[in-house]
């Protein structure tokens, strides 16, 4: 008795409780690192869709504004504004006068840096260079134009951005002369290219008049003289209302304010030709309003009907260019009083008698804000280059600075996935062209042309893979001798560990040549294989059964293997006499100059056979695995009713594994859709909209892994590959999840039987 | 006859015949590809015999080629027409070969298609000599004489033998001049780079320029003084090595002086034994696993995409492993069971099907320029406008690629961790075990084999990938090891070289496809090797686990 109460039993041993205490303690603490990293791993996973989407999102928000400040006309308003400018960053900003002078001044005090008087008299008007120049001509009374620019020099001074303002005459102090002596100039226009200065306005009698002024640079100095040609263009009756040449000086457009619009060829000034004249509204209602769009190819006209509407030449079939009215924008209510195209986006502002503005973008066709900024008319309008800062003048003696938000007006429903009327085209398109080299270029963002190339890949690929995975599943699950079937079955799987740029690189340098050289072979081994393995079969079943009896039940896959290589050699080598007898010895050829099908080494065959061969392993292995899990039970049933091997096959086993060769497709699918490097690897990466098998195309992946390394952050190129991206993800996340739920009651039905 | 078709069709049998036929071209296809990148890539290093033939051009002139064959092939005679080459009447196929004839600084040419049929007397001439250069590609001719400074030394005959001697003072140069610029020179460069963040950090911590710049003179100047240095020697080792020159004929019959500083290895192939061949076969395995690469990639070793994938690889295990196994243990374990979990668990499983690209852009966007832009901000401002972190590099791409696998490592650790019969759970418990030592102890000791396969799975699909990583920090050309002898001797914000981009970039982007083709064989079997061999050992893995649960059942 007295050894027992030695025996260490008790349980309040306080070296074994604080043992116990920190067993608990790890117990719980590994309960919460675990819990913790668990969901913190899953959070991650999810993250990704979630940040997807939040680089996408921005995309499809409208724009903002907000009133940053607002006060009196810099410099009074006892002479009118006739043009207002804003320089980069919208720190300052210049105010041209009837006056003849240039009131530069602060935009966040409004206060007046520097007046600069350009001209004693009256300025009757003004032309300001669309591209942006800064180059101003102001139309003076005497038939005259004085041309100035205006620069606004940025420097750091103690490290503080500082913009120093400055006018500079670029063709000298004097005026330049437009029309004859005495007469008067509205409606002034100017344009400025390398080699000719040309300006133009409506004199009093209503006629136009240019001057072209032709540079010659000397060779001594920088010094440019100018030689003067000019020209009159005689408008019957009524006085033009705007005037408009383009940048190029090709085209001139005189329109009246009826809405008739005139448009003259003038290659040579001296001798306009006019070519069309075009209604640009309905009748009866008033032309208030005409600008070029950024490129100074499309027209902008807006009514007396707050109705706004882009025109620019179409080419039709006998090859001459007519202006045609290609997309029209949101009502805006009131009398448009002016229009302010953006400087490096094919987007504008225009504003009405009531005091609205409305934000718009024209490939898009999108509204990005309609909202009554002033009581009062809008006199003058300017976006700031980067056209995040508007400065509004309205008739009640106010300026108003506003701060604009728009990074991605480029995107729209219609512009990713609808047909486009791109400037300079013939008619409405699918086209994916995301950069250029100039700077006015208008960037074609349709994805349609993409989600096209990456089903139809991804359509080959299924086409090549999914006879061959499925039958070959089949055989390998059902009829197959249990020893082969070990053997087949890993080494048909571990082919989807294959890297896929391996296969891409095969397919581009290896497969592509040869297929272009033995297209004929190809073709036939479709023929050429399936029947030959009948005829080997049927020759088989004639054979003696001792010969018969050495090859097995379930092991006829082996015995054909001799057999497919045969026929493969066959098809291969008939290819050539047969390229000789039937297609003049080349094909490819053949099929451009006979029938009119243009012919791309790397085409979608290529693709559908690599991809193909990328795919098989998966769809197999879901395949083999459905049918293999059928319950024994039911063939044996079937055979024991007397149906032979194949009946029970195909009314049994097949119609029981149907779903699991459904997911198994849906997920051979998923991959093809989102397969990379293959396609960048074997196709030319045309995004072009085909069905050809003998052209290429561009996936929505191939296009990411090309483009994404050269997009700018944040940029709305970058963003729309990231909305490629997320496409991809869904598409891809939908399918597997179909084919997972379609596995998982599979699973449970076999359970059940 | 008819009856008897039409019952062998009745029965089915056919179509049973052409489903094994689909199985024969899968295997075909399957073994087909693993033949053809297995004879290619080894083929490739086998020393080819060089031929010497007078050719007959279209004109009619003849001309001697020099040159290995490349390619053969028999097209019809229709594709010759307009090129000026005539037939005899009659012939339907035309046998043409295509030989690389190197001296791409002769020629501009390095490969030819030459007509079978208008090749007269071919011969295989033992004197004839190959060259491998460090710039220009192969040089094919026949040795006239070896020159020290401009001056003969050697000429006829025994200016083979004095070649090799020569050579071999010249490889040893050669390493000399390679660890002193890649290493010594390397290192002060990295200090000098180190000093002048340095400086700017401490003008950024509000130190005027001139006293941030005394602040480090000391330790630049010394530094400087080595460079200085250094540089001597390495010029005098330069000019060491291009001391001598050979001069030889090419197949135009004119005579050309290539420097020895310009030779890799000169061999006539034609007088090679069947040893001397399997010697030189194995120098050049050799120095294709261990070397750099030369001409743009299309000569010379692979090493550092072999070390750029390795290392990738074992970031991307170190990083994916714990959390994978964590999210294992949590969703099997202790996570309530319920349809959230099994949302989870399905919405896991779909994720290995979400397109690789799909993960690169996420990588880019996020770890890239929102990960490490900030991470540039916050630590190394000094280094700003350029970035540090906040450009692709090895880090990234190991994340990006864990994340990638994650969900191949939580299927198959769920499934070893369902495996364990629940019996061992309970007994473990019953004894009084915590749930964190029924755990640790039992359980996962239990499911270590699938975390393996799971793991080796990863890392097979992960050394396979490419699209991502195009995306988030692979270079065809990086200038220096993640590792490297500098402080913090792991530099994770570098770019690295890979095997797979590798294969993607030589064939595709390289200026000489044809020539570089070759190596592309080869580094492709290279991948294809270590990704089947990780595959096998899963397989194996996956079996013996198996069996050894087959065991705890009964």
């Amino acid at each position: 008795m007295e050894t027992s109460s030695e025996f260490p039993v008790s349980l309040d041993n306080s070296a074994l409780n604080a043992r116990q205490r920190w067993r608990m303690i790890k117990d719980r603490v590994a309960h919460h690192a675990v819990g913790l990293g668990g969901v913190g791993v899953i959070i991650a996973i999810l993250l990704i869709f979630f940040y997807l989407l939040y680089v996408v999102f921005p995309l499809f928000l409208p724009a903002s504004i907000t009133k940053l400040n607002s006060y009196p006309v810099p410099g009074g308003t006892e002479a009118k504004s006739l043009h207002v400018a804003l320089e980069e960053s919208a720190t300052m900003a210049v105010r041209y006068t009837n006056g003849g002078d240039a009131v530069f001044f602060d935009t966040g005090s409004g206060e007046v840096n520097t007046t600069i008087p350009l001209w004693e008299g009256d300025v009757r008007s003004i032309a300001v260079d669309s591209t942006g120049s800064g180059l101003v001509a102001l139309g003076l009374e005497d038939g005259s134009a004085l041309v100035v620019q205006h620069r606004f020099n940025v420097s750091y001074p103690d490290d503080l951005r500082t913009v120093t303002p400055e006018i500079e005459y670029p063709y000298g102090p004097e005026p330049l002369r437009i029309a004859d002596e005495g007469v008067l100039l509205e409606q002034l226009v100017l344009t400025d290219t390398d080699r000719r200065l040309l300006l133009a306005g409506v004199a009093d009698d209503g006629w136009v008049r240019l001057a072209a002024f032709d540079k010659k640079s000397s060779f001594i100095s920088d010094e440019v003289t100018l030689k003067r040609n000019a020209g009159v263009v005689e408008t019957a009756g009524v006085a033009p209302a705007f005037v408009r040449v383009s940048p190029n000086q090709k085209r001139l457009y005189i329109a009246r304010e009826d809405g008739t619009l005139l448009h003259y060829g003038v290659q040579d000034p001296r001798k306009p030709e006019l070519l069309e004249t075009v209604a640009l509204t309905d009748n009866g209602v008033e032309l208030t309003s005409l600008e070029f769009l950024l490129g100074g190819f499309s027209l902008l006209a807006g009514d007396s009907e707050g109705r706004l509407s882009q025109w620019f030449p179409v080419r039709d079939e006998q090859n001459r260019y007519h202006l045609e009215r290609v997309r029209g924008f949101e009502f805006q209510g009131a009398p448009i009083t002016g229009i302010e195209p953006e400087k490096r986006r094919k987007g504008f502002l225009a504003s009405d008698s009531e005091g609205r503005l409305g934000i718009y973008h024209s490939t898009a066709e999108r509204t990005l804000l309609l909202d009554r900024v002033v009581d009062s008319r809008i006199r003058n309008l300017a976006l700031s280059p980067r056209a995040n800062r508007l400065l509004v003048e309205d008739t009640r003696g106010n300026t108003h600075i506003w701060s604009v938000d728009n990074e991605h007006p480029e995107v729209s429903w219609s512009s990713l996935w609808g047909k486009v009327h791109y400037e300079g085209y013939d008619e409405s398109l699918y086209t994916w062209q995301s950069s250029a080299s100039t700077n006015d270029f208008e960037p074609k963002f349709s994805l349609m042309p993409l989600a096209f190339g990456t089903l139809k890949a991804a359509f080959y690929a299924m086409l090549m893979a999914m006879p061959l995975a499925i039958f070959g599943a089949i055989y390998t699950a059902y009829f197959m001798a249990p020893k082969m079937r070990s053997v087949v079955k890993p080494t048909i799987e571990i082919m989807e560990a294959l890297p896929t740029v391996i296969l891409g690189f095969l397919a581009g340098l290896w497969l592509a040549p040869i297929m272009e050289q033995h297209l004929p072979g190809i073709f036939m081994l479709l023929l050429i294989v399936p029947l030959g393995v009948l005829l080997f079969a049927f020759a088989w079943r004639q054979l003696p059964g001792s010969i018969r009896r050495l090859v097995p039940e379930g092991w006829e896959g082996l015995l054909l293997i001799p057999v497919v290589l045969f026929l493969g050699w066959l098809a291969i080598a008939l290819s050539v006499p047969v390229e000789i007898w039937l297609f003049g010895g080349n094909m490819p050829q053949w099929l451009t100059n006979e029938l009119g099908i243009s012919f791309d080494q790397r085409n979608s065959l290529v693709i559908g056979l690599a991809m193909g061969f990328a795919v098989i392993p998966t769809i197999f292995s879901i395949t083999e695995d459905a049918i293999f899990s059928v319950p024994k039970h039911l063939t044996f049933g079937s055979l024991a009713l007397g149906a032979t091997p194949w009946q029970t096959l195909t009314r049994v086993v097949i119609l029981t594994a149907s779903p699991g060769i459904f997911s198994a497709v849906m997920i051979g699918m998923g991959r093809a859709v989102g397969e990379t490097m293959i396609v960048l690897m074997a196709t030319g990466n045309t995004p072009i909209m085909d069905f050809s098998i003998f052209e290429g195309m561009r996936t929505l992946a191939a296009n990411i892994a090309v483009e994404m390394p050269e997009s700018e952050v944040d940029s709305t190129h970058y963003r729309i590959l990231f909305l490629a991206a997320l496409v991809l993800f869904l598409f891809t996340f939908v399918v597997n999840t179909v084919a997972e739920l379609v596995r998982h009651r599979l699973r449970r039905k076999y359970s059940s039987l | 006859m008819r009856q008897n078709v039409k019952s062998w069709f009745r029965e089915g049998t056919p179509w049973i015949w052409l489903n094994a036929g689909a199985v024969s071209i899968s295997i075909i296809m399957v073994a087909g590809l693993l033949l053809l990148i297995a004879y290619q890539g080894l083929g490739h290093f086998w020393p080819k015999a060089v031929l010497e033939t007078d050719y007959r051009q279209p004109g009619g002139d003849r001309v001697r080629v020099i040159g290995e064959i490349h390619d053969t092939e028999s097209v019809p005679v229709e594709r010759f027409t307009g090129t000026g080459v005539e037939f005899p009447e009659g012939q339907e196929m035309v046998t043409r070969l295509l030989v690389k004839t190197g001296n791409r600084d002769v020629g501009g040419l390095d490969f030819r298609w030459l007509v079978e049929s208008r090749m007269e007397d071919v011969r295989y001439p033992d004197q004839l000599m190959v060259l491998e250069r460090r710039e220009w590609g192969n040089f094919y001719g026949f040795i006239k004489s070896v020159r020290e400074q401009g001056d003969i030394v050697t000429r006829g005959e025994g200016a083979w033998e004095e070649l090799q001697a020569r050579l071999e003072r010249v490889e040893r140069l050669h390493a000399e001049i390679k660890t002193l610029e890649k290493d010594r020179i390397g290192t002060i460069n990295y200090q000098l780079e180190q000093l002048r963040l340095e400086k700017r950090g401490l003008e950024l911590e509000g130190m005027s320029p001139e006293m941030a710049a005394a602040a480090i003179a000391d330790e630049r100047s010394v530094l400087e003084a080595r460079y200085g240095k250094l540089e001597t020697e390495l010029n005098a080792l330069y000019e060491a090595s291009n001391r001598d020159s050979l001069t030889a004929v090419t197949m135009s019959g004119a005579e050309t002086d290539v420097p020895l500083g310009q030779v890799v290895r000169a061999y006539r192939p034609n007088a090679m034994g069947p040893f001397d061949k399997v010697g030189f076969y194995l120098a050049k395995i050799r120095e294709f696993v261990s070397d750099d690469p030369r001409e743009a990639n299309t000569e010379g070793g692979i090493f550092p995409a072999i070390f750029g994938t390795v290392m990738m690889v074992i970031l991307m295990s170190i990083l994916v492993t714990p959390f994978g196994v964590v999210a294992a243990i949590y969703l099997r374990e202790y996570a309530k069971q319920g349809p959230l979990v099994r949302i989870i668990r399905i919405a896991v499983n779909n994720l290995a099907g979400v397109p690789s690209i799909v993960y690169g852009v996420f990588g880019l966007g996020f770890f890239v320029y929102f990960l490490g832009g900030n991470i540039d901000q916050l630590f190394f401002p000094e280094a700003l406008p350029a970035p540090t972190f906040g450009t692709p590099g090895i880090l990234w791409a190991s994340l990006t690629l864990a994340l990638l696998t994650v969900p191949v490592v939580i299927v198959a650790t769920e499934e070893g961790l369902s495996r364990v019969p629940s019996s061992i759970r309970e007994g473990s418990l019953a004894l009084g075990a915590t749930k964190a030592e029924t755990l640790w102890k039992t359980i996962l000791p239990m499911a270590s084999p699938a975390m393996m396969t799971g793991l080796i799975l990863a890392v097979a699909r992960a050394a396979g990938e490419v699209a991502p990583l195009m995306l988030v920090g692979v270079v065809k050309l990086a200038p220096s090891l993640a590792v490297d002898g500098n402080m913090p001797f792991l530099h994770l914000e570098r770019k690295f070289m890979h095997l797979g981009f590798h294969i993607y970039d030589v064939g595709f982007q390289s200026p000489n496809v044809e020539a570089a083709r070759p190596l592309v064989y080869a580094t492709a079997l290279l991948l294809v090797l270590v990704i089947i061999v990780l595959n096998l050992g899963a397989i194996a893995i996956r079996n013996r686990l198996r069996e050894r649960y087959r065991a705890l059942e009964h």
